[in-house]
């Protein structure tokens, strides 16, 4: 009964996405209020039945109805209670369904928050909004209806995947989707604007904040994904250059330089088809992404059911929605002019120069992930593009971003002084460049480019840190002074200095990890013991362990640096009972400098274990700075401009001639 | 009209062609997207032993002169159990002999028990202990079936259990196109 609910409840919600889709955004065209109000009603009923299709499900897999496909096909009895949830999106069809939801709370956020938009303006993103949830929605219905039945029922069922089956994943879905479809809300905008043919401050600082909440959703699912990544397969690796991998980062960039954009357009009015363009772009990536993961197009390890069939689908949806909006482009864009001009060097020049090295990058990497399909495409064989591309693509391009950003700051707008710029990075500049040296002599095994790396990234956090201390005009006026201007800074700017100085010491994690890896494979009985990396692993027992749904072969190491204290590591080896598939539990104990990383493998004929011991230099300061990052857009989010309504026009004079020291808000 | 503003879109089509393109191609492959590069090439010699219990094991000349089928499995994996009882049918059915690899068993008297318990679909077996037979046949996970034709040649492969439906549209009829032959 509960499950035909859910279903019914989702088809009332596509007709109600269909009234959303099309009366407000016609009533907006003819000017008639009331088809115009009906905008935030529809959203609001559209997520209540979404949301009660959604609880439908999750009730389904609790109380493990295996009268559902779904449940049997990714749930078993004796699975624990988080992976029950954490397998409504665990799969194709329920992943969908969460899709649709989350599309659904972002038209429910701007019918709720969005009461000062322009009522017309409002109209036309909620009405897209709708449209989007429309096609989505008719796509689950016909080709993944999470409510399809299975007779006679099984008893039980076949299980999650067992590599699924972990705290990091469980929330890794729902927090990208955040992500992801978050960017629908900006795109949504940057549609009706086109509409209107109209896009000015007011435009950009309502787009702002969804730009960052996007952002940052995104932001802590990759990181997520990458740490699950890390500990759970056991290769000692956090980022693998896979399509499905790269289908999350594409956005990621274009957002980033969306959110930097958006700054240039609220601040100077400028910049403007240009950051509609991003807001385009930036969703397209993500459907792109949906499609790759779901088509079986390409070829990639995180295989999701993939399946042609929904490929047309999703491609179809593809070509509707960013067909439309780039043809729309085209036609209104060039109505989109500037008001301001600047100079090549200034702050806006340099979010500019950064922009576009963040859209070539993201450019790249698309190019990259679908070379194997073009390539197969057009008969030339069958070939992957693995790391080596991506690397040598991407570093040369990141590189000049990095040094940018740390500058950028202390450019003013308009049109700036370089050297009043770089004077006042002086130590920060010498500091970096002493780092770059000195882990170049110390560090045995330093290449030139990865120690070059290390000074990139301490250029980044000294410059981020010394735009701070010229903010607060530290040691230029009596201390106590600084205290009170550091207290009063707006959030926006600490939001930047987090998210800069998180970038600078995750970049710091990410080299010093891949040029440094110490690994070790080796056979091992219990009592042997091996130096890695200046420590001692002594195997001191191999126990078999049994797990509610999994039998594990558990290794006992005792770590010790110069028979200092004693810590102990289990890397376990499970079997898991239903799909018989086996998952590795790496062992990780991280230290400031780096992570202990333990894998135990298959037992050997004479008794002995493979086992994989690691040292990852860095790698946690890598997992700091992301949470430093995420931070930062939390922090930005809080700040009070963002609170207040849509400003007047005298308070929109005032901010687009405010002083030149104010900062660029991340 | 600037025509530079609809470079995304005129971009955005030729990405679009490709992966329709791209699209079509993987719904040729469907539902295994692992081309086998080993289709329509020659078994390299294997020679495997017997596994315990039986006389002869399986080498390359044994499939030579016949039309035959090559079936992987293991007592480890759950979705051979399920494909057994389709295989004792084509057994019954009697048009066309079944040669079994036993691959990877830990212990050596589980393959022989798993075909005492359920019966035995095979005319001859080897055993796989070290992969040397799944890798001439290019086996990347059990079940996996081979139909050679009688020059040894691989003229198809099954990812996965042997279905009724894939039994009937796809692999009896291929068959019965290389016995005509």
């Amino acid at each position: 009964m509960l499950v035909e609910i859910g279903h019914f409840a989702l088809v009332l919600a596509l007709s109600m996405s269909f009234v959303q889709g099309t009366l407000p955004i016609i009533g907006a065209h003819y000017n008639k209020q009331s088809w115009m109000a009906l905008a935030r009603p529809t959203a609001l009923l559209q997520l209540m039945l979404i949301l009660i299709s959604f609880v439908a499900l999750t009730i389904a897999f609790l109380g493990s109805d295996f009268s559902l496909k779904i449940v049997v096909n990714n749930s078993h009895t004796l699975k624990p209670l988080l992976y029950k949830i954490s397998g409504v999106w665990g799969n194709h069809e329920g992943s969908m369904l969460l899709w649709v939801l989350i599309l659904a709370i972002y038209g429910g956020a701007i019918a709720t928050w969005g009461k000062n938009l322009r009522p017309a303006l409002r109209a036309r993103v909620l009405s897209i909004q709708g449209l989007l949830g429309f096609g989505f929605m008719l796509f689950i219905l016909f080709t993944s209806n999470p409510f399809d039945r299975i007779s006679p029922a099984p008893i039980n069922g076949q299980d999650l995947n067992p590599l699924l089956q972990d705290p990091g994943l469980a929330f890794h879905p729902p927090l990208l989707y955040l992500g992801y479809v978050g960017l629908s809300t900006t795109f949504s905008f940057a549609v009706a604007a086109l509409i209107e043919g109209k896009v000015d401050p007011v435009w950009a600082r309502w787009v702002r904040p969804w730009a960052l909440v996007a952002w940052g959703f995104l932001t802590s699912g990759i990181v997520l994904g990458s740490w699950w990544a890390y500990y759970e397969l056991g290769w000692g690796g956090w980022w693998f250059w896979d399509p499905v991998e790269n289908a999350s980062f594409m956005p990621w960039l274009a957002a980033t330089a969306l959110l930097h954009s958006a700054i240039v357009l609220e601040k100077r009015d400028t910049l403007k088809s240009w950051t509609v363009f991003l807001a385009i772009i930036a969703f397209a990536l993500s459907i792109l992404g949906t499609f790759i993961v779901r088509s079986g197009v390409i070829t990639s390890v995180h295989a999701f059911a993939s399946d042609p069939g929904r490929g047309v689908f999703i491609l179809a949806l593809l070509v509707i929605t960013i067909g439309t909006a780039f043809v729309l482009f085209g036609w209104r864009a060039p109505l989109l002019k500037g008001s301001n001009l600047f100079q090549p060097i200034s702050r806006e020049g340099g979010l500019l120069i950064n922009n576009f090295l963040l859209t070539v990058a993201s450019a790249s990497i698309l190019l990259g992930t679908l070379y194997p399909l073009f390539i197969d495409v057009l008969e030339l064989g069958k070939i992957s593009v693995g790391a080596p591309y991506f690397n040598a693509v991407f570093v040369p391009l990141m590189t000049p971003m990095i040094l940018i950003m740390g500058l950028a700051p202390f450019m003013t707008w308009k049109r700036a002084d370089i050297l009043v710029g770089m004077s006042k990075l002086k130590i920060a500049g010498i500091l970096s460049i002493l780092v770059f040296i000195g882990v170049w002599f110390i560090k045995d095994k330093a290449t030139v480019l990865a120690s070059f790396g290390i000074g990139v990234s301490a250029w980044l956090f000294l410059a981020t840190l010394s735009e701070l201390k010229n903010r607060i005009n530290l040691f230029g006026i009596p201390f106590k002074e600084s205290i009170n201007k550091l207290l009063r800074q707006p959030r926006g700017s600490w939001g930047m200095t987090l998210a800069h100085s998180g970038l600078a010491i995750a970049v710091a994690g990410m080299t010093a990890s891949s040029a440094w890896k110490v690994e070790s494979i080796q056979n091992m009985n219990t009592g042997n013991s091996i130096n890695v990396a200046g420590y001692e692993f002594k195997l001191e027992d191999v126990r078999q362990v049994r797990g509610p749904n999994y039998l594990a072969t558990r290794g006992i190491f005792a770590v010790s640096k110069h028979n200092s204290n004693k810590i102990i590591m289990k890397p376990e080896k499970r079997i898991y009972a239903v799909s018989q598939q086996p998952t590795t539990e790496a062992a990780i104990e991280p230290t400031l400098l780096g992570d202990l990383y333990i894998v135990i493998g298959d037992k050997n004929k004479d008794g002995s274990y493979i086992t994989r011991i690691y040292f990852n230099p860095l790698v946690p300061w890598m997992w700091f700075g992301a949470i430093l990052m995420v931070l930062g857009s939390i922090v930005s989010l809080t700040d009070r401009r963002y609170r207040i309504g849509a400003p007047s026009s005298r308070k929109m004079l005032r901010q687009s001639t405010s002083d030149p020291v104010e900062s660029i808000n991340t | 009209m600037k025509p530079v503003y609809f470079l995304p879109a005129i971009g955005f089509v030729i990405v679009v062609i490709y992966l329709v393109k791209g699209l079509e191609l993987a719904q040729e492959r469907a539902p295994s997207f692992i081309p086998s590069v080993l289709i329509n090439t020659p078994v390299t010699n294997f020679n495997l032993d017997a596994i315990s219990g039986q006389q002869r094991g399986l080498s390359y000349s044994d499939l030579i002169g016949k039309v035959s089928i090559v079936n992987v499995f293991a007592s480890w994996c759950e979705a051979c159990k399920f494909e057994h009882k389709m295989l004792m049918r084509i057994k019954t059915n009697g048009r066309i002999p079944i040669y079994g690899i036993n691959w990877k068993e830990k212990d050596r008297s589980s393959g022989p028990a798993w075909l005492r318990r359920y019966g035995n679909p095979y005319r001859l077996i080897g055993d796989d202990p070290n992969s040397v037979g799944a890798i001439a046949f290019g086996v990347t996970k059990a079940p996996e079936s081979f139909v050679i034709d009688r020059k040894g040649f691989i003229r198809l492969k099954r990812t996965g259990p042997i279905t009724p439906e894939y039994w009937e549209n796809k692999m009896l009829p291929t068959i019965e196109r290389l016995i005509n032959q």
